[in-house]
Formats: structure tokens, sequence, C-alpha cells
């Protein structure tokens, strides 16, 4: 997927003046996963959940402590079971493999669940390039593969999209009449997809957990389309990130717990699918044909970072569900795979801290997504270790720079610091004028844009004030002692 | 008890009657109160601008500043958070002064907080007629804790009723550098708050940071709404509100 994380400003102004994108945020916010989220933690018992979560948190350092020797272990008792188990290096690399085994199996249509890294490798587009017709298989990454558009969300990837958009582009490209309901418009895509799913060659999907100790993917899905894509056709690809791996099956009942209630509210996800190697002897269905491609690109610059707590991160989207920045900007603003706090970590991690100068910045710091998250990713700490990491390599405006040095240095000189606030207090004051509001603030446009910003009560600062107290205090206590 | 009162920098240039209201709140506490003459700035703008080394000259001279103070109240869970939470961090790699910023950290309190944790039975004897909703600051809320304090105090208001509004505890949009850097969005997230506030049927909204206050002061006046007073919490427990 091409990145268009460096134009986060003026994406974020055309989604506020987005009247659908605004009016869907609306209801997400209102009805929307951090309330599913909120009754499933009350449900669950919030003292004990705050346990889960550092039961979560520990898992994923445990894993990610000894990365290398997890895989490995993965890696063993996968092949044990039959399956291959291939490395990419980059997301160019992950294609060619994914190609290979394409051309290997004579592959023509691959259908796909649900996988954010195939968004990162740009999968899709390799595919048509070589000919393989790839075909999306839940439901809104189904609609987005119609609509030409990338996910806004990362598990409700068509969040940005309306009923009569859906509509519009299922009769258009249907070819159907237009439905007016959403159950007929599930059905339909239902009727469609089931022909792909029987006459697809390979299946694609995802991995949300990779389990070292029996060799077994896992994908947690809602809508059944993931089951099928990885025991219908005849090879099944796993193509996931190598920091999905933890240790046991253990691990994997704590952190499937926290995962469906943070990500949706729910206390298990309607489909949850393991996959441990082809098909048996002994085995009804199940594909002939198992691979892992599991990719690095940019994971292990990670480990031991300062981000590498960034890695423990399990996809659940709650981060962005809390984030008030997404809530009013969407997705799409933050031009990459991964949109909220989680991507405005990973974006600059993967693709460069010059190619995403403005998301470490497009947060307010509120903390509510790092309370949210199930495996605890200080994701506030993290963002302003990538603000500092900027500053160090020069990357911020000259003028930001300058403006932050001269206040801490005026800051610094108590005195000059007085005459400074001093003069601002009373021109503030007098900008103010007699509402106390100031409409366009000089060297504060921004902020005006679209508030004012309140004049001083006071002409003088409290410093001032106090200092006038304490000397009309001392005088009146010379005088009575004087009398 | 012996209390340095940090106003901060907000307060000190902006709206001086909170530090004033702080002031009298801690005396009537019983505290005796210190305000160092020199304190400006606890670094926050900096640190969170991603300067470290200005974070770090300015968490150094507050430090010096407060050090013979056993207590240091901070009428902002924002100023209060840095001191607490992010003074230990901004001297990691030091291990002398990393030291006195935690034992600073661990004898600084925010003003609702310091109220009713560590000054037992706190005098409120102020009285606000009507309806008043309370708007919860990040940091105070996530960082500090602080919840239930300016709630418990606000109850011993003569006439007050307090009225939860939606969402009292998402950000207003302030965020710092964020409020300049993204106007726009900033804005936006100011807009939803003061829907939420309109909502609720207040007269008033309450709250214990500055920057909020400015940020929500400012939405609700641009968008005609010049009745909703914007009271910080000081202001109405010294009963000058």
């Amino acid at each position: 997927m091409r990145a268009q994380s460096m134009h986060f400003k003026p994406r974020a102004a055309a989604a506020l003046g987005n009247e659908t994108l605004q009016s869907n945020l609306k209801k997400f916010n209102s009805t929307g996963f951090t309330a599913l989220r909120a009754g499933a933690v009350a449900e669950f018992g919030a003292g004990l959940f705050e346990i889960l979560r550092g039961e979560g948190a520990a898992i994923r350092d445990r894993a990610l402590a000894n990365l290398d020797a997890w895989i490995e272990r993965f890696e063993s008792e996968a092949m044990r079971r039959g399956a291959t188990v291939l490395f990419a290096e980059t997301r160019e690399e992950a294609c060619g493999l994914l190609l290979d085994i394409c051309r290997r199996h004579g592959v023509r249509k691959a259908i796909k669940s649900k996988s954010m890294l195939s968004e990162e490798a740009g999968v899709n587009e390799a595919l048509e390039a070589a000919g393989v017709t790839p075909v999306e298989t839940d439901l809104g990454e189904y609609i987005l593969q119609l609509a030409g558009e990338p996910p806004s969300h990362i598990i409700a990837p068509a969040l940005h999209k309306n009923m009569r958009e859906v509509a519009d582009l299922f009769e258009s490209r249907h070819r159907t009449p237009r439905k007016s309901d959403i159950p007929l418009m599930t059905r339909e895509a239902r009727e469609v997809l089931r022909g792909h799913f029987l006459s697809a060659d390979l299946g694609l999907s995802g991995g949300n957990f990779l389990i070292a100790e029996s060799g077994s993917g896992v994908i947690v899905t809602n809508e059944g389309n993931g089951r099928m894509v990885t025991t219908l056709p005849r090879v099944h690809v796993c193509l996931t990130g190598i920091e999905k791996v933890i240790p046991t099956l253990e691990d994997f009942a704590t952190l499937l717990r926290l995962l469906t209630r943070s990500a949706t509210g729910q206390p298990i996800s309607n489909y949850v699918s393991l996959f441990t190697g082809p098909r048996g002897a002994l085995d009804r269905d199940g594909p002939e044909h198992m691979y892992f491609i599991l990719v690095d690109a940019g994971r292990t610059g990670l480990v031991g970072g300062a981000m590498q707590e960034m890695l423990r991160c399990i996809r659940c989207g709650a981060c962005m569900n809390h984030c008030p920045v997404y809530r009013a900007v969407g997705g799409h603003s933050y031009g990459w795979v991964y949109p909220g706090p989680m991507g405005s970590v990973l974006t600059p991690s993967y693709l460069g801290l010059e190619n995403a100068l403005d998301l470490p910045h497009a947060a307010t710091l509120c903390g509510a997504c790092s309370v949210a998250c199930p495996v605890k990713i200080p994701l506030p700490e993290l963002l302003r270790d990538l603000r500092q990491q900027q500053v160090e390599r020069g990357l911020r405006p000259r003028g930001e720079r300058l403006a932050v040095r001269a206040w801490a240095w005026t800051a610094l000189h108590p005195r000059l610091y007085a005459l400074a606030t001093g003069l601002a207090a009373r021109c503030l004051r007098l900008l103010g004028g007699r509402n106390g509001s100031i409409a366009i603030l000089p060297f504060g446009r921004e902020w005006t844009r679209a508030r004012y910003f309140p004049a001083p009560k006071s002409g003088r600062t409290f410093r001032a004030l106090y200092a006038l107290r304490r000397n009309r205090g001392q005088t009146t206590v010379s005088r009575s002692n004087r009398g | 008890m012996r209390v340095g009162l940090f106003v901060t920098c907000l307060v000190d240039l902006m709206r001086p009657s909170i530090g004033f209201a702080a002031l009298k709140l801690l005396e009537d506490a019983g505290c005796e109160v210190v305000v160092p003459a020199t304190q400006t700035c606890c670094g926050q703008p900096g640190w969170n601008s991603g300067d470290r080394k200005s974070a770090r000259e300015l968490a150094g001279k507050l430090i010096a500043e407060f050090d013979d103070c056993p207590y240091v109240v901070v009428p902002s869970g924002s100023c209060a958070g840095m001191i607490r939470v992010h003074f230990p961090e901004v001297f990691a790699g030091e291990p002398g002064m990393r030291a006195r910023a935690e034992r600073l950290a661990a004898r600084t309190y925010e003003l609702t907080e310091f109220l009713t944790k560590v000054a037992h039975r706190p005098k409120v004897s102020a009285s606000l007629e009507g309806t008043v909703t309370y708007h919860d600051s990040c940091s105070g809320l996530r960082e500090l804790g602080v919840k239930a304090g300016p709630r418990q105090l606000l109850a011993k208001v003569t006439g007050l009723k307090l009225v939860e509004m939606e969402e009292c505890e998402t950000c207003c949009g302030f965020g710092g550098t964020f409020s300049i850097k993204f106007g726009e969005i900033s804005a936006e997230m100011a807009e939803r708050k003061c829907v939420h506030i309109a909502a609720s049927g207040a007269r008033a909204v309450v709250l214990g940071d500055l920057g909020c206050m400015l940020n929500i002061e400012g939405r609700l006046r641009r968008r005609g709404d010049t009745g909703t007073r914007v009271l910080h919490v000081a202001e109405v427990l010294a009963g000058e509100a």
C-alpha cells in the first residue's frame, strides 16, 4: 500500500468535511466498540480484567524477550506437522514467496480472509500483476475491494462507508437490482462469494497468533469466511508478522480473552480457527498444502529498542476506538495501513520517522488508548519518544524548535520571564476587549481558526499580584508594630 | 503543615484569581503556604514537544525551588502529572537527580487530591446556586487518578448540584501544542465537549486545568454560548466563582 502518511493534516481536514464519514463516526462513537468493550469489561469484572491485562502484557513480553528462540520452536513444530515455514525479510519478499507458491500449485484464483500484513505488502496488487485473481471474503474488505479503497479501521475496515454507498456499489458491480436493507445486501454478497470459495485454488489468511509449542496458526473472526478460506482450497497460506508468536496454547487462551473483549466486547468471537499443518490422512477436510509466510518488514528493528513494547500489539483496535483524534478524523487521515495511536507509532517505526512527521504529534497524549490497551502498551510514552527522536534528528521545523527553546530559556530567567509575561498579560487583556474573547490571536491563528482565545481577566500576573499583596501585608504589619 | 504552591504558568498569566483561590483553600485547611517567587514553568511544553533538554532544565529549576517544601500542591492535574509521573523519566540515566525528582514526585499533589487525601477535613464554606457538570482532565484522571476528590469537595458547596455529562472523561482537544498544531481537529474535539456540556443542562462546567478551561471556554463563546460558565474547581470551592 502506498503510504500517504506525510499528509496527515490535509487528509484530516478533508475527513472533518466529509459528511458521510462524520455521520458514521458519530454513530460509531456513541454505540460502537467502546460501549461494547465497557460492557464486556464490567461483566468480566473490572479488577479481574486489570489482572488479565497484566498477564497479557507479560505473555507478549516473554515471547518478545526470546523472539528468535520461539520462532525456531514454532518453525520446527509446524514443519513436524507437515507445514512449510518461509521467512520474508521485506514486504516485497513476502509477495515474491506468495507468487512462487501460486506458480508451484498453478493458482488462478486466491480467496483471502482479513490480513493487515497483506495490506502492508500490497498483496492484491502483486497477485493481480501475476495473473492471479484475489478475492477478499471478509464483508468489509470485500466492499472495499469493489470500491478500490483501503481499510479505515483494522477490524471494521469499511467503517467510513454507509449503507447507501454500499448499495450503489453492489448494484453497479454485481449488476443486480438495488437492495435497500442490510440483510439483503449481505445475502447478495454471500451468494457472490460462495462461488469464489468453491472455485479458488488458494486461501490466504492472516494470523492473529502463532503458537510455538504446537506449530499452529490462529485466526479470530466473526463471519465464518476465515474458516472457509483456511479449509476449502487445496493450498492455504498464512501470512503474518514474526512478532505474532506466543509460547503456549495456555498463553493463547489468556490473550483470546483479552482480544475479543477489547475489540468488539465479545466474550469470544463467533469463530476461532486453529490450523496445524495440512489435511492429515484421517482428516475429512483441510488443505493439501499448508504454508506459513512469516514477515519481518521492520519488526526485528524494534526489538531491544525504545519501541519494543509496540510489538506486544495484538491488533484489537481498542486504541483507535478510544482515541478522540481517530474518532474525529477517521482512519484514512493517517495515510497508511494502521490508523490511530498504534498507527502513529507503527508507521514512523516501519516506514521511517521522516515519512510520517505529523503522526507522533497527532495526539493530545490524553492516555485513553493506553488504559484501554489489552497488553498495556504505553502509547503516549512511545509517541513522546518518537517526538524526541524527531528533535534529535533535526526533523522538526526550525520555527517550532526555536519557539520551544525560547520559551524554556525565558522561563529559566525569572526576572525576564516576569517582564515578558507581565507584558503579555496586558496585551492579551487589551486584545480581549470588553467581552474578554480574542477572535484572532496573533502568533496563534491556528488556535482561533474555530475558537476564541479567552483573554486574561487581570492585566497582571499572579506573581506580580502576590508580590504586591506581600508587600502591602508587610507594610500593615510594620505600621501596627510602630503603633 | 508547610505547603509549597506551584501556581503553574497558565494560572500565573491567564487567571491569577485561581492561584489566590488555591492559596485560600490551603490556608483554610490550616497549611502554611509558601510561594517560591522565582517559579515559572514545569517544562511540560518541552517534554511533550520532544525537547528533552528544555524539559530537563526547567524540571531541575523547579526541583531546587521546592526542595524544602514537605508538600507541593498544584492547581492543575496536567502540571502535577508532569512532576509526579514524568520528572523521574526526565532524569533517566542521572541517578542523583532522578532520586531528587522521585522525592519531589512523592510529595506532589494536585489541589483536590491534596485537600481530600492529605489535608483531612478541608473546610468548604462556599456556595454556588445551580447545576454544574464536571470535566475530568486527562492527566489528572489517567496519570494521577483524580476522580472522586473534586466531586466530594463540590458536594460540600451549598446550593450546588452536580450532574454528570456524557463522556466526561473524554479529552476536550487541548493537548498543549496539539491545540496550535492541529487547530481544526482540536476545535472539533472541543465542539464535541461543548455539545455534551449543553446536553447536560448545567449552567457551568467545572474543571481542574487551565488548558481545558481556555479550550472549552474559547469554543463555547465562538459557538455563541455566552451563558455557560467555565470555572476552575478552586474558584468554586473558595467561594470566588
